[in-house]
């Protein structure tokens, strides 16, 4: 019981990083951004070879575990303002399904610009994942990076909450979601909002690929899977919607964790089960309002 | 339409006839394959035209070529046309049962959906080792066609002509489709489906027979495929190989029957250059064709034609 608990937490916290700038970007800007799995790739490339280079020079061994935050916010810097300003500004109110493949198309781009940097062997960042050695659960002895894992997904739900909430910027964020003509009309400066939040939501999917990268061997394809699964997590939570990826992330996490140490059979299909039973009773997720119908 | 507009695809089917006896084998190959996954790209744009963007076509596609690898498999069925047909059979019947769902979605909730449907499948696929062979897939011996067997060598242009054949059906089905009402309903729908419902027709029923109709066609192509590669797996069902039905059907254009073909094509063509020359860097060309295609020729690229063929009247 205790192991499923905790490797479904452990599996929330990685679903949430992963997708809370997937519906970040939607809520803000109404776009669905397949390129999202990319960034996350990003991430991890950046995060991987920064302690890769870090390791070599026998410095502070704890100094890589903040390279991973900082590999992040460089991608999100440098992806951010290149993709919304260059690109996604000149998809807004257009088609839903333009919006949606201009995305796909960056998202093929970024694939093989990735290869192209990063080349097509793996990467191995292990270092982070050794130093923290294991903690005792009760009766079951788990890997204590897993333990930080969920420690940052808890602190980026708190800091995207405080966010939201408190600062001046998050609060007018929030208004462009409710309503985006009349806060224009209100003297928000719409264009700066929205590279903000693209930039912010990228750094995100970033900090999932950053922190991951030390658990896995980072090559070229992580992108494609990670992006239907945050597809999954945000349709469930309800797209835009910030608790939605909390409460989707959480649900998708538990049920697939019991899955996996229950019934391994649907260990693969969880995800998509839980997905197919929340659209049954809520079309539109969890926690999204339903739209009104333009007649 | 014109003259010129309506003789074009008997002429077109006459031209690919020649060229399949007249072009090298490995180009009839590609073409083959262009034909084939022309027709998917069909089914995705007949949605598309509701408003409906479909990323899981792949479903109707690995499904159809599976059903075929099966039978030849277990059941040793080696006729190209009982293939099809069952291949086909069975996408209609995923289409019949997932419809249900996916008709009552719009817009992303659509689009996620039948992603999820088909990554299911793809699951489906990798789990049961046993039977699919995982992810090394399956091998499709030559099959025969109307009872002769080919030799290996004639193989590859008896397929393509079989599949030019499928394609000349699939196109006058799809033409005898948008002239009924329900294809003229569809195009209703995308223009406003609240309206639609006011005036008394079932909006989610004609979304579904659509579905089911581009869910045969799905698999029509799948079939086809899958005997002229003579190998499947997972991939089939992977949801970037519906993606890539989507990206041509942006490309070639999502007006009339012979746009997602030529844009097939054109696809087709260009990605065994560029695979060829550039292993690494043919995915971001796409992309940036993609991109450009979308800022700078909304219609895609068989629109200039269009209006070509609309001038000479």
């Amino acid at each position: 019981m205790t192991t499923i608990v905790a490797d479904g937490l452990v599996f929330a916290s990685w679903l949430f990083l992963v997708s809370a700038g997937l519906t970040l970007i939607y809520g803000v800007l109404r776009i669905l951004n397949i390129a999202h799995g990319s960034l996350y790739a990003l991430g991890a490339y950046a995060g991987a070879s920064l302690v890769i280079v870090y390791s070599q020079r026998e410095a502070w061994p704890y100094g890589t575990f903040f390279l991973l935050p900082l590999a992040a916010v460089v991608v999100g810097a440098v992806t951010g303002p290149v993709m919304e300003r260059g690109v996604l500004r000149w998809m807004y109110g257009r088609d839903q399904v333009l919006q949606l493949l201009v995305t796909f198309a960056l998202f093929l781009i970024l694939e093989d610009a990735v290869k192209l940097i990063w080349g097509v062997s793996p990467y191995y960042a292990f270092q982070p994942y050794t130093l923290l050695g294991e903690i005792h659960l009760a009766d079951v002895v788990y890997p204590g990076y897993s333990m930080l894992l969920v420690g940052v997904a808890a602190c980026a739900a708190v800091g995207l909450w405080l966010f939201t909430s408190r600062s001046r910027l998050g609060r007018l964020v929030v208004a462009v979601i409710h309503d985006p003509e009349m806060s224009t009309a209100m003297g928000v400066n719409l264009p700066r909002v929205y590279v903000l939040t693209f930039s912010l939501g990228a750094s995100l999917a970033a900090l999932g690929g950053a922190f991951t990268a030390p658990m896995i061997s980072v090559v070229p394809g992580i992108a494609v899977e990670v992006i239907v699964v945050a597809f999954a997590v945000v349709v469930i939570g309800g797209l835009g919607s910030l608790e939605g990826a909390v409460a989707g992330a959480l649900l998708i996490g538990l049920v697939r964790s019991a899955a996996v140490h229950l019934f391994p059979a649907l260990e693969l299909f969880a995800i998509y089960l839980v997905m197919a039973a929340v659209l049954l009773v809520r079309p539109h997720g969890l926690f999204a309002r339903p739209e009104a119908r333009r007649i | 339409m014109n003259g010129l507009g309506r003789a074009l695809p008997a002429v077109l089917l006459l031209v690919f006839a020649v060229l399949g006896s007249v072009l090298p084998g490995w180009l009839v190959f590609v073409l083959t394959l262009a034909l084939a996954k022309g027709l998917v790209v069909l089914a995705v744009v007949v949605l598309m035209r509701a408003g409906l963007v479909s990323f899981g076509h792949g479903l109707f596609f690995a499904g159809a070529a599976y059903a075929a690898g099966f039978a030849t498999r277990a059941w040793e069925v080696k006729e190209a046309l009982l293939l099809i047909l069952l291949g086909v059979a069975v996408a209609v019947a995923l289409g019949a049962v997932f419809g249900l769902l996916a008709a009552r979605y719009r817009e992303i909730f659509f689009a996620m959906l039948s992603l999820a449907f088909s990554m299911v499948l793809y699951g489906v696929l990798i789990k049961a080792y046993t039977l699919t062979g995982g992810s090394d897939g399956l091998r499709i011996p030559v099959p025969t066609i109307l009872g002769v067997v080919p030799q290996l060598e004639q193989a590859r242009l008896a397929i393509y002509y079989v599949a030019l054949a499928a394609v000349a059906v699939a196109v006058a089905l799809i033409r005898r489709y948008s002239a009924a009402p329900l294809g003229y309903l569809m195009q209703a729908v995308r223009d406003n489906e609240v309206r639609v419902g006011y005036l008394g027709a079932s909006v989610n029923r004609a979304i579904y027979l659509t579905y089911v109709l581009s869910a045969a066609l799905g698999g029509l192509g799948g079939v086809l495929v899958a005997l002229n590669v003579g190998h499947i797996d997972p991939n089939l069902a992977y949801w970037t190989t519906s993606g890539e039905f989507v990206f041509i059907a942006l490309l070639g254009g999502t007006e009339g029957v012979l746009a997602p073909l030529a844009g097939a094509i054109v696809y087709e063509l260009f990605k065994s250059y560029a695979f060829k020359y550039a292993p690494y860097a043919w995915q971001m060309m796409m992309g940036g064709i993609m991109l450009a295609i979308i800022l700078f020729l909304p219609g895609g690229l068989w629109a200039p034609i269009e209006r070509a063929l609309r001038r000479t009247r």
